[in-house]
């Protein structure tokens, strides 16, 4: 049935394209062959990723000192800015399911490409549009934006910098978001295998699942919501001007409305590599599956309803700070529910520490961390002690990037060697991981404890008390840029030069590790029919497994 | 094996459920767009019941309510061109569907008069006229202005697909057993149109 040589006499989708071409630049931009726009979006987000950490170490730089070091307020007001923008809707919300998602849900589907595969072309097109736009702002008259990614009114209203456009790309962007998300409602919905009913799903599909429909749901409210400050910017009609009537205020609750559910399209998917990851290293089906799929749902459904926990010194009343601080407790519940059967499904299993397995090792110990904080953020009392200081800043890195940028690494590594079709040098990863892992407590973790001294965030001058856990976390900085560079250079020169990598290196049992590496046009050489739960590892030896 | 011979593969692959079902949750996006603009007039109207009235009695209901008819025909026209594929006649389809097209543009003049009578009152967002005014009513005419603009921009997408649908119909990629193109772009006609019967008795008829 699946021995390594019936697919290594086909073509892969490197060497066949959907365009007449099947080489050159245009055979990629024209393509609607899922795994080349995964790929893609993939060397943009990588480009982007790297220039947001750009931002990032800049910014910690300046506050290596006390006082102007290499940048005066207005810059640094500018930098945070656009590190937020090109981190969050650049980075972090497309990652995962504009990269991983394209490429490997047809795959685990058993299926030959997406439902819409011209739409989901035209998504990456307006992903490119929405990133030149927010290039482009930046040399527009008034300077860079220097609102804060949240796009704050009043202020966002009256500053004088280039407001509008950064606004409209984000909007732009919302709109890939939304058709990326509806391409993969519509996939699961109607281009599933044979066999493969709902519950035979690979988790990884369930999560992307979930995060389609917060794609779809919450991102028009944000979209009508950035429309409606640039109408304001534009033609002053007062909705959220007090001096007309309007309400600022309710600028937050609109903006929140998407913003918190899109914390949750930024953590499931990575949450679905992990429920992919722990299985397969662990060679043991997955503890509590349908708990895991139903969770997913659970986070996405309450992720609704905890919005205004980032209002609590907004002004509200206290009944509703109430509700919504134990929305937000509950909302952790599902969280908690993975972690437990993550932990469950490793215990008897037969642990294989490969890279993908540390790193998702490391996004345990890192999410954990910042998801415990955000218990502190969710109680009211507490959190009006540390509203606005690195405490925020630290517990949001700690959840975003160590949990879903972590994840893309895992991910990037786990999935390496079916997109290439080459393998990486391995123990070099597992350095990389150790490093990563150091790096992110040194840069970050100070921060907690500085937040809680009082540092308010985004500021680009400080007491002269903060300057030891300052000076730690901007070296915490280099490192960690170091190792991101080093991480690349594993990954590129594996590209180029790696060892040709076999089908299955490390015994999945997900129906993209039944095809060739990496796969032909269509993904598989036969008509796929499942039969199996996805993480049934008894079919390990009859698949094509390399075991050592 | 390979399935493919030649450098261009053709997977052709059609599944009109799955279109319309894609073609629904985008309809779904749409509403909450619009959902987020109805929250913020919920919000004013509770804020400024009196003044939202007042300001509601300046709207010509008569040009509103021809405009509610206008679309509503509309709406009928797009299904007899569905209805008319379906049975296999495309010049009465293809009408149809110019009629429909016509019926739009006649909505879209009617607004363009509606709003130029309201600028030559001098009212629109950050004029003299409207700023001497009280808050609820410049927030009604800034709500009043932003969402028929955002539906009449809507509208203006709808003649441009509705036109597309046309050269379709024209060059038989639309047929009587093919015709999942033209049934989405009904459906995106009707919400359209729904929002309009929303919006009409927001701002027109609630005194």
């Amino acid at each position: 049935m699946a021995d390594g040589n019936t697919h290594v006499a086909g073509k892969s989708f490197y060497e066949e394209g959907t365009t007449k071409k099947s080489t050159g630049i245009t055979s990629w931009l024209f393509s609607t062959d899922h795994k080349r726009i995964g790929l893609m979006y993939l060397v943009t987000i990588t480009a982007f990723f790297f220039v947001g950490a750009l931002f990032g170490v800049l910014m910690r730089l300046e506050l290596m000192a006390p006082g102007e070091t290499i940048m005066g307020a207005q810059e640094y007001n500018t930098l945070f800015t656009l590190h937020g923008v090109i981190m969050i809707f650049l980075f972090i919300i497309p990652g995962i399911p504009a990269i991983f998602g394209n490429f490997f849900l047809p795959l685990q589907l058993g299926a030959k490409d997406v439902a819409f595969p011209r739409l989901n072309l035209l998504s990456y097109w307006i992903y490119l549009i929405g990133s030149v736009l927010v290039i482009l702002s930046l040399f527009m008259q008034g300077g860079p934006i220097d609102t804060g990614w949240t796009f704050y009114v009043p202020y966002s209203v009256r500053t004088t910098t280039s407001v509008s456009l950064p606004l409209f790309a984000a909007f732009v962007l919302g709109f890939s978001s939304i058709l990326t998300g509806l391409n993969f409602i519509v996939t699961i919905h109607r281009m599933r295998a044979p066999g493969m009913n709902f519950f035979r799903m690979p988790l990884f599909v369930w999560s992307t699942y979930a995060t389609a429909w917060i794609q779809v749901i919450a991102t028009p409210v944000v979209g009508i919501t950035i429309l409606l400050v640039i109408i304001e910017r534009s033609f002053g009609v007062g909705i959220f001007d007090p001096a007309l009537g309007g309400d600022p205020i309710l600028f937050q609750h609109l903006f929140w409305i998407y913003s918190h559910p899109a914390v949750y399209i930024m953590i499931l998917p990575a949450m679905g590599v992990v429920s992919e990851i722990i299985p397969t290293f662990s060679r043991r089906t997955i503890f509590g599956y349908t708990p895991i799929a139903m969770s997913s749902l659970a986070i996405a459904f309450v992720g609704y309803l905890v919005w205004a926990h980032h209002m609590f010194t907004s002004g509200m009343s206290d009944t509703s700070r109430v509700i919504f601080s134990l929305l937000t407790y509950i909302v952790a519940l599902p969280s908690g529910v993975k972690v437990f059967n993550w932990v469950a499904t490793m215990y008897k299993g037969s642990i294989d520490p490969k890279p993908p397995f540390l790193w998702v090792m490391s996004f345990v110990f890192l999410f954990s961390i910042g998801g415990l904080t955000g218990l502190v953020l969710g109680s009211i009392t507490a959190d009006i002690h540390v509203h606005d200081t690195y405490f925020v800043v630290s517990h949001f890195h700690y959840v975003m990037f160590g949990g879903t940028g972590t994840i893309v690494f895992a991910a990037m590594y786990y999935w390496f060697p079916k997109m290439f079709g080459k393998m990486y040098n391995i123990k070099w990863a597992n350095i990389n991981a150790l490093f990563y892992i150091i790096a992110f407590n040194v840069l970050y973790f100070p921060k907690f404890i500085m937040g809680y001294q009082g540092m308010p965030r985004r500021y680009y001058d400080y007491l002269p008390e903060f300057a030891d856990l300052q000076m730690l976390s901007t070296i915490g900085s280099w490192i960690m840029f170091a190792t991101l560079v080093s991480i690349f250079l594993n990954l590129f020169l594996a590209i180029k030069k790696g060892k040709k990598a076999h089908n299955n290196p490390w015994g999945g049992v997900t129906l993209e590790w039944q095809t060739s590496s990496p796969p032909p046009l269509l993904n598989f050489d036969r008509e796929i029919t499942v039969n199996h739960e996805p993480y049934d590892f008894s079919q390990l030896k009859e698949l094509d497994y390399e075991s050592k | 094996m390979s399935q493919s011979n030649g450098a261009v593969v053709n997977h052709v692959h059609r599944d009109d459920f799955g279109a319309k079902l894609g073609m629904w949750v985008f309809l779904f996006t749409e509403v909450l767009l619009f959902g987020g603009m109805f929250l913020v007039y919920a919000v004013y109207r509770f804020q400024f019941p009196d003044l939202f009235k007042l300001a509601a009695l300046e709207l010509n209901t008569g040009l509103g309510t021809f405009n509610t008819i206008v679309l509503l025909t509309s709406s009928l026209t797009m299904v007899l061109a569905i209805v008319a594929i379906q049975k296999n006649k495309k010049n009465l389809s293809l009408f149809y569907l110019a009629s429909t097209i016509g019926f739009a543009l006649v909505f879209m003049v009617v607004k363009y008069f509606e709003w130029s009578a309201k600028f030559s009152h001098g009212i629109y967002p950050g004029s003299e006229e409207l700023l001497n005014r009280q808050n609820g009513e410049i927030l009604f005419f800034g709500l009043y202005f932003v969402m028929t603009g955002l539906h009449a921009f809507h509208v203006i997408i709808g003649v441009i697909i509705i036109a597309f649908l046309m050269v379709f119909v024209y060059k038989n990629k639309i047929v009587h057993d093919n015709y999942v193109k033209l049934e989405n772009g009904g459906l995106y006609w009707h919400l359209v149109d729904l929002i309009w019967i929303f919006l009409f008795p927001l701002f027109y008829l609630i005194h």
